[in-house]
């Protein structure tokens, strides 16, 4: 592992979104997220990109939208309460059909909330989190090579499907520190001739607008994206099964809780329950299929969740509740700990999966 | 297979932070699975700081450390808090200058450095971190030079490489107390 690093997640993104080919970063500073402005504060200058810190969030995330318009790769990053701050301009790239990335490191909400990690934005980033009808693509990571990897995936979907993908972290991840391989392979850019560059006189003019008064056009455009997230649903689709061959009780967790919980189904396995783990990787579009699948085998599901219970409400939708799927969780910015999450395994195969 | 869970506790100021990072960038260096997880927020602001490392064969589960294998404890209100939580068989470096009680627990080993004296003494003030490196390196097998050398040269900063001199005194003290 010599080749590799040791970086904080919040780093690692900034690093991988630079790698990628983004030359503009907009943000404000919340904390746990605020080392990836730092970074970019610091490289961007270096190399010819711009970074500006917005005098809020609302402004960052139309500058954003300015940058998506213009055709070039460009992120901005905050916290629970700044992405709620940036729901109206994600809205409006949603309906003008622009790519870009979003990173939201979650604390513990809801309002101002605190600083410690938690996943409670989960509703709000895999229902779109503005008015109307979108969907962002919404990537989780679990390790600080992910918060790499992850990141230049965004960008690479997010121009590929003309449309925002999000990180979905939270403080641990930003803040902790993991080898990490920084060796990318970087796909060129594609073509963006929607994008508004100037016409040269020599094309029509490209309009970037979400404003459509005719209710009919405005249907056919919501027609229209959503025949675009199906298509994203069938092929873009990313989870991780651990144990799950043989597995009795299944954990569904992403991000942290999944590292906690890939501990308990160690320590489970010790005691010869047969637990495993679906750690869904895109939480939009969700990861029905392994689910599915497991229901065939599996007694019982447990949700472990940074939140009072906000995948478990997908989890149910994906295997059509035909196990029973019981909650695991803390809230507020604690973190279910590996013997919670053991105990609640030997709870579930105890009851023999029979609620 | 073997996993070392570190907590390294303290007050804000006294490198527990960077005490962590070295422990990871030397298991890095080692060709182990690392993981490093900081205190933040109000807590740190507040003047207490820790850090979870995990220093593993295999790849690290939860970067959460709550039943430390190696507890360092920099100050009475870390002891107090944290000295419960070590594993049975495990083992508490205690800066003695600093914490003048002894570890109740009677399942686990106790070493006592006055690190922050040893390190006054020295002319090593803000090394007091160090000073109980060295000690852990020494009681864990770790002291390999090379690996040292290259651990530090990662973990002080690029304009700070004159002070590299002093931490390797400083690591080289505890592994002599």
């Amino acid at each position: 592992m010599a080749d590799k690093v040791l970086m904080k997640g919040n780093e690692a993104i900034a690093e991988a979104a630079i790698t990628a080919g983004c030359r503009f970063y907009f943000g404000y500073p919340i904390t746990p997220q605020t080392e990836i402005a730092a970074y970019m504060a610091k490289r961007m200058p270096k190399i010819g990109g711009t970074f500006l810190q917005a005098e809020s969030e609302i402004a960052a995330i139309n500058m954003v939208y300015g940058v998506a318009s213009a055709g070039k790769r460009v992120m901005t990053s905050s916290s629970s309460p700044g992405i709620s701050l940036k729901g109206e301009g994600i809205s409006y790239m949603a309906g003008s059909d622009l790519p870009g990335l979003i990173v939201n490191v979650q604390r513990g909400g809801p309002g101002l909330g605190g600083i410690q990690p938690s996943q409670s934005d989960y509703f709000q980033a895999t229902r779109g989190g503005g008015h109307g009808d979108y969907h962002l693509i919404v990537l989780a990571p679990a390790s600080v090579q992910e918060m790499a990897d992850l990141t230049i995936k965004g960008f690479e979907l997010a121009d590929k499907y003309r449309m925002m993908a999000m990180i979905l972290a939270d403080g641990t991840m930003g803040q902790m520190m993991e080898p990490v391989s920084l060796d990318f392979d970087i796909k060129p850019e594609p073509e963006k001739p929607w994008a508004t560059t100037g016409t040269q006189m020599k094309r029509p003019h490209n309009i970037i607008n979400s404003l459509s008064l005719v209710p009919e056009e405005l249907e056919e455009q919501n027609f229209k994206r959503y025949e675009k997230y199906a298509e994203i649903a069938k092929n873009e689709t990313m989870y991780e099964e651990y144990m799950m061959d043989d597995a009795e009780i299944a954990i569904a967790a992403f991000g942290i809780a999944a590292r906690v919980s890939k501990n308990a189904v160690n320590e489970a396995r010790k005691k010869g329950i047969k637990a495993g783990l679906i750690r869904p990787i895109t939480l939009w579009p969700f990861p029905k299929e392994p689910f599915m699948k497991a229901a065939d085998h599996v007694k019982q599901f447990i949700s472990v969740e940074l939140s009072m219970g906000q995948m478990i409400e997908d989890v149910e939708l994906a295997e059509q509740c035909r196990r029973p799927v019981t909650l695991c969780n803390r809230a507020g910015g604690m973190i279910p700990s590996p013997e919670m999450v053991l105990a609640a395994i030997e709870e579930a195969a105890k009851n023999g999966g029979a609620l | 297979m073997s996993t070392t869970q570190f907590l390294f506790a303290g007050f804000g100021g006294q490198g527990i932070l960077f005490a962590g990072k070295f422990t990871a960038y030397k298991g890095l260096i080692d060709n182990k699975h690392v993981s490093w997880l900081p205190s933040y927020g109000p807590e740190m602001r507040g003047g207490t700081a820790n850090c979870s490392v995990i220093v593993s064969d295999d790849p690290v589960g939860s970067p959460i450390v709550t039943h430390p294998d190696v507890l360092v404890a920099m100050n009475l209100p870390s002891l107090d808090r944290y000295e419960d939580a070590v594993v049975p068989g495990g083992t508490i470096f205690v800066d003695s200058t600093l914490i003048e009680r002894k570890v109740k627990r009677t399942d686990v080993t106790v070493k006592y450095i006055p690190a922050t004296q040893l390190a006054s003494e020295n002319g090593l003030t803000t090394l007091a971190n160090m000073i109980i490196m060295g000690s852990i390196l020494q009681a864990t097998g770790g002291y390999n030079e090379e690996s040292v050398n290259a651990a530090l040269a990662k973990v002080v900063s690029a304009r700070h490489q004159d002070l590299l001199e002093f931490n390797k005194k400083a690591l080289d003290i505890g592994a002599k107390y």
